[in-house]
């Protein structure tokens, strides 16, 4: 196991540098002034060549790479160039926000995901079947960012429930988990657990269907084992794919999503990306990507160990 | 009513201590009741810049420069009916060297307090001026600096007096100094030393020091308009409290507290207006703008010193070296039909300023839409139905000021092809084209196109008219990107940067804008207006001819 352990995490090393030059490259490949938040269109040659001297984007892109990633390693991601805050301190901020409303949502979409699932797929070909399907399909197809404004049309511009924007009365700074604050989690964290719902029941379904079908449940029912021993040993069976699913998806709603935290001004990492990126501000873009990006390395990181744990025959391999 | 009962059932001097409880909740909530809060949704994605000249273009300034800040010049935004003239702020008079036209004097209002106490002098505005001018000093930030500089292109340095007395510099004679002061605002020196002194001592180099010390400064800033700010959360709230000590009489804020939310998605800001989450939102989304004003919000606009033109380009082998061509596709836009696209929220354009505004100038050329008079010009010019003249425009499918650039230029397309022109379009992201703007019609990122889409204010003579039309601002020096100018547009130019006397240089500048409208270097389509929806509970709302608009003199039932 803690073989495994040291294999892991020695795979994680180069993906986590991959990861940032692949981030360094495509924020700096993308068209555009890294400067234009604080250089407006008018301001003089002169000006612009001292600006772009002062933040350091006259020296050649290795040497921009090595320093970024140099100061990063000791965890100085830079300072944003529209704020002037440091990235650090911001992506966290967004990170700690988003982390909020992904860890509900998902647990919203597992919990749904996870039920409807289990009963369409021991329920094969009956109606409940379809009907779980129906459900599943739709968390999958509808845009979600379409059905954020339909949430808030409707429970906030009309029947005036829940606050349909912000995070909190006051802020998320002075967050609480109280009904004052997380009434404005509610809309944002339904509209964002249909996608990990549907995903999540659909896989669910595939594999309870595909464990019914294994010779070990008819070797169980013959030892006449009930309905509830087969389904614990199903559920054990399921458990690892679709922890790994739920992970995946963590993952996925960690990066936030940048239309439903828009629509919902939830100030999470999806909102901050869509500020970076409107302000060419690339020091905090890039920055947002690379925490991202290795929180879902991370995340993949802990998965793996976790269905080792639950299956010790992944660790063997 | 529970907690009544219990309070009788005990002994008197609890029942006493209880009733006093009560009554301290039953009062408190009706003081905080008193208290008049005005919540504003802003379309930008972030708190615009608190240290003293914000980012976020002139939104900046009008949620956190104007009400945090003063500047030696401002506009008078009392009126809805004209356009904004200057007037005094922390300055109560200035001129010009008799002998030295690169040298003013600015006189002082004395009495004026930042914030934190501290004496807005002389001494202030010379650091204020060298916060972005000079590199030496201690609190220089280049942070700032693209965002003043530009604003005041021939300020090179400023010079105390005497304690109510500063000298400013310029790099030459240029009369419209003052007007671009109105975008240098005043932070307190004292308050910034304050922060400075508060950097850990582990951050030892002078400039990471000064980096920190504006960072600390933004999120607990002092200057001395007729807000402070109470409260910082980045990215999400700003709340500024009144400062009831303010200098202008009149502007002394009858509403307490204002409460300054970033919203950038025009749904969710209608959204939250309509759920009561907010009572001011900026650009409501123009769908929901029935259900607005059914709901009892009112909708204020005016036309804003803001053109949305194309921009034509002068440069070899373009359609639009020919006059005609020019005029007839400004006579061409059917305006009325684009602002009924937009539910009216467009002014249409006579020139870069409306007829009445000082620098109007009376031009010859009249560009009402008039197909007929556009079909014979472009005849004349040898382009029929049959033999269209092909235009390629480079527009953008958003941008900040850029309304709704897709539908806008579609109906103009629409609208010019009655009038023999064959108009592609070439659509690229906002910033490249923004960026595009700087390098000009003879750069390949130009791709072809012979005219560019950006939208700009027009608040003052250089952003209005100088930077277009100069050959002094060719790319890469500014923003003439059609390479438009000659030796008689320039001498109009330079007469008014030497005309000193208010009205002798809008005499100037108008001569300047009649000869730009009867020349047609662009294509005027319409001006914005500025749309926001507001609670019917604020009162004196003055929605002005231009970029902002004042809330300290704003009421709150």
């Amino acid at each position: 196991m803690l073989r495994y352990l040291l294999r892991r995490t020695l795979y994680a090393l180069p993906i986590m540098l991959g990861v940032a030059f692949v981030c360094f490259l495509l924020v700096h490949l993308a068209p555009g002034d890294p400067l234009v938040s604080i250089l407006p269109p008018d301001a003089s040659a002169d000006l612009q060549a001292q600006l772009r001297e002062l933040y350091g984007f006259n020296r050649s892109l290795p040497e921009q790479f090595a320093l970024w990633v140099w100061r990063a390693a000791q965890g100085d991601l830079g300072v944003s160039i529209a704020s002037n805050r440091p990235v650090a301190t911001e992506v966290m901020t967004a990170v700690g926000n988003t982390l909020r409303l992904a860890v509900v949502a998902t647990f919203i979409g597992f919990l749904l995901g996870s039920l409807f699932g289990f009963v369409a797929g021991y329920f094969r070909n009956s109606w409940v079947d379809r009907l779980a399907s129906v459900f599943a399909v739709m968390g999958v197809s509808v845009p979600h960012y379409w059905l954020g404004m339909v949430m808030v049309i409707v429970f906030s511009s009309q029947l005036g429930w829940l606050p349909g924007t912000g995070a909190g009365p006051t802020g998320s700074g002075d967050w609480s988990w109280d009904w004052a604050h997380l009434q404005f989690l509610v809309l944002p964290a339904l509209t964002m657990s249909v996608i990990p719902m549907g995903i999540i029941a659909r896989t669910v379904r595939a594999l309870v269907a595909d464990i019914l079908d294994q010779e070990f449940i008819v070797g169980l029912r013959a030892t006449g084992l009930t309905h509830a021993g087969i389904f614990r040993h199903m559920l054990k069976n399921a458990a690892p794919t679709a922890l790994a699913v739920m992970g995946l998806q963590l993952g996925y709603l960690l990066g936030g999503s940048i239309l439903i935290e828009t629509v919902f001004s939830w100030p999470g990492t999806g909102f901050l990306l869509n500020s970076a990126i409107f302000q060419r501000d690339l020091p905090l873009l890039q920055g947002t990507i690379l925490v991202l990006a290795l929180f879902f390395v991370l995340l993949n990181f802990l998965v793996d160990i976790l269905q080792s744990l639950l299956d010790p025959r992944i660790a063997r391999t | 009513m529970n907690a009544i009962a219990l309070n009788r059932s005990l002994s008197s001097l609890r029942f006493t201590a209880g009733a006093a409880l009560l009554a301290a909740a039953v009062v408190a909530p009706s003081v905080h009741a008193q208290e008049k809060v005005l919540r504003i949704a802003m379309t930008a994605a972030d708190i615009p810049r608190t240290l003293g000249q914000p980012d976020q273009g002139f939104e900046g300034n009008r949620f956190t420069g104007i009400p945090i800040y003063d500047s030696l010049t401002q506009w008078d935004l009392s009126k809805e009916d004209s356009a904004s003239p200057l007037i005094p702020a922390l300055a109560v008079s200035w001129a010009v060297d008799a002998a030295d036209k690169t040298k003013w004097v600015f006189k002082l209002r004395p009495g004026v307090k930042f914030h934190d106490g501290s004496a807005v002098n002389a001494e202030a505005v010379v650091w204020n001026v060298n916060k972005v001018l000079d590199k030496d000093a201690l609190h220089f930030d280049p942070s700032q600096v693209g965002v003043t500089t530009s604003r005041m292109p021939t300020l090179r340095s400023a010079r105390k007096i005497d304690d109510l007395t500063v000298e400013l510099t310029t790099s030459e004679p240029d009369s419209f100094l003052p007007i671009n002061l109105a975008n240098l605002f005043m932070a307190s020196p004292a308050h910034w030393d304050s922060k400075f002194k508060a950097v850990p001592a582990s951050v030892t180099v002078p400039a990471d020091r000064s980096k920190a010390a504006w960072t600390a400064f933004a999120a607990d800033p002092a200057g001395s308009g007729p807000f402070r700010v109470t409260r910082f959360v980045a990215r999400e709230r700003l709340e500024l409290a009144a400062n009831k000590t303010y200098w202008d009489a009149k502007r002394v804020p009858k509403i307490d507290k204002v409460v300054l939310l970033p919203m950038p998605e025009a749904n969710a800001r209608t959204a939250a207006l309509l759920g009561g989450q907010v009572d001011w939102i900026e650009a409501p989304a123009p769908d929901a703008m029935p259900q607005i004003k059914q709901r009892g919000y009112k909708i204020y606009s005016n036309a804003q010193p803001h053109v949305w033109p194309w921009q034509l380009s002068f440069v070899e082998g373009s359609p639009w070296l020919d006059k005609r061509v020019r005029q007839a596709a400004n006579q061409c836009v059917d305006r009325a039909g684009l602002s009924q696209l937009l539910g009216g929220m467009m002014a249409e354009p006579k020139g870069t300023v409306p007829p009445g505004h000082p620098w109007w100038g009376n031009p010859k050329f009249d560009m009402s839409y008039n197909v007929k008079s556009a079909q014979a010009l472009m005849t004349q010019a040898g382009f029929s139905a049959a033999k269209p003249v092909k235009v390629k425009v480079q527009i953008s499918a958003s941008g900040s000021g850029q309304m709704q650039p897709l539908p806008m230029n579609e109906f103009m397309q629409q609208s010019l092809k009655q009038c023999f022109f064959d108009v592609q379009f070439d659509v690229i992201e906002w910033n490249t084209l923004f960026t595009n703007w700087r390098k000009g019609a003879k750069d390949p990122s130009a791709n072809g196109a012979n005219a560019t889409n950006v939208s700009f204010a027009a608040m003052d003579p250089f952003f209005a008219m100088v930077r277009f039309v100069s050959t002094k601002t060719f790319p890469p020096v500014s923003n003439n990107w059609g390479y438009y100018g000659n030796a008689e547009v320039d001498k109009l130019v330079a007469d008014a940067r030497t005309s000193f006397e208010e009205k002798s240089r809008d005499a100037a500048l108008a001569k300047l804008h009649a000869y730009i409208v009867e020349d047609a270097p662009f294509v005027w389509v319409a001006h914005d207006v500025g749309p926001r929806a507001i609670s019917a509970k604020v009162k004196n709302v003055v929605q002005p001819k231009s970029w902002f608009i004042d809330i300290a003199t704003m009421t709150m039932d």
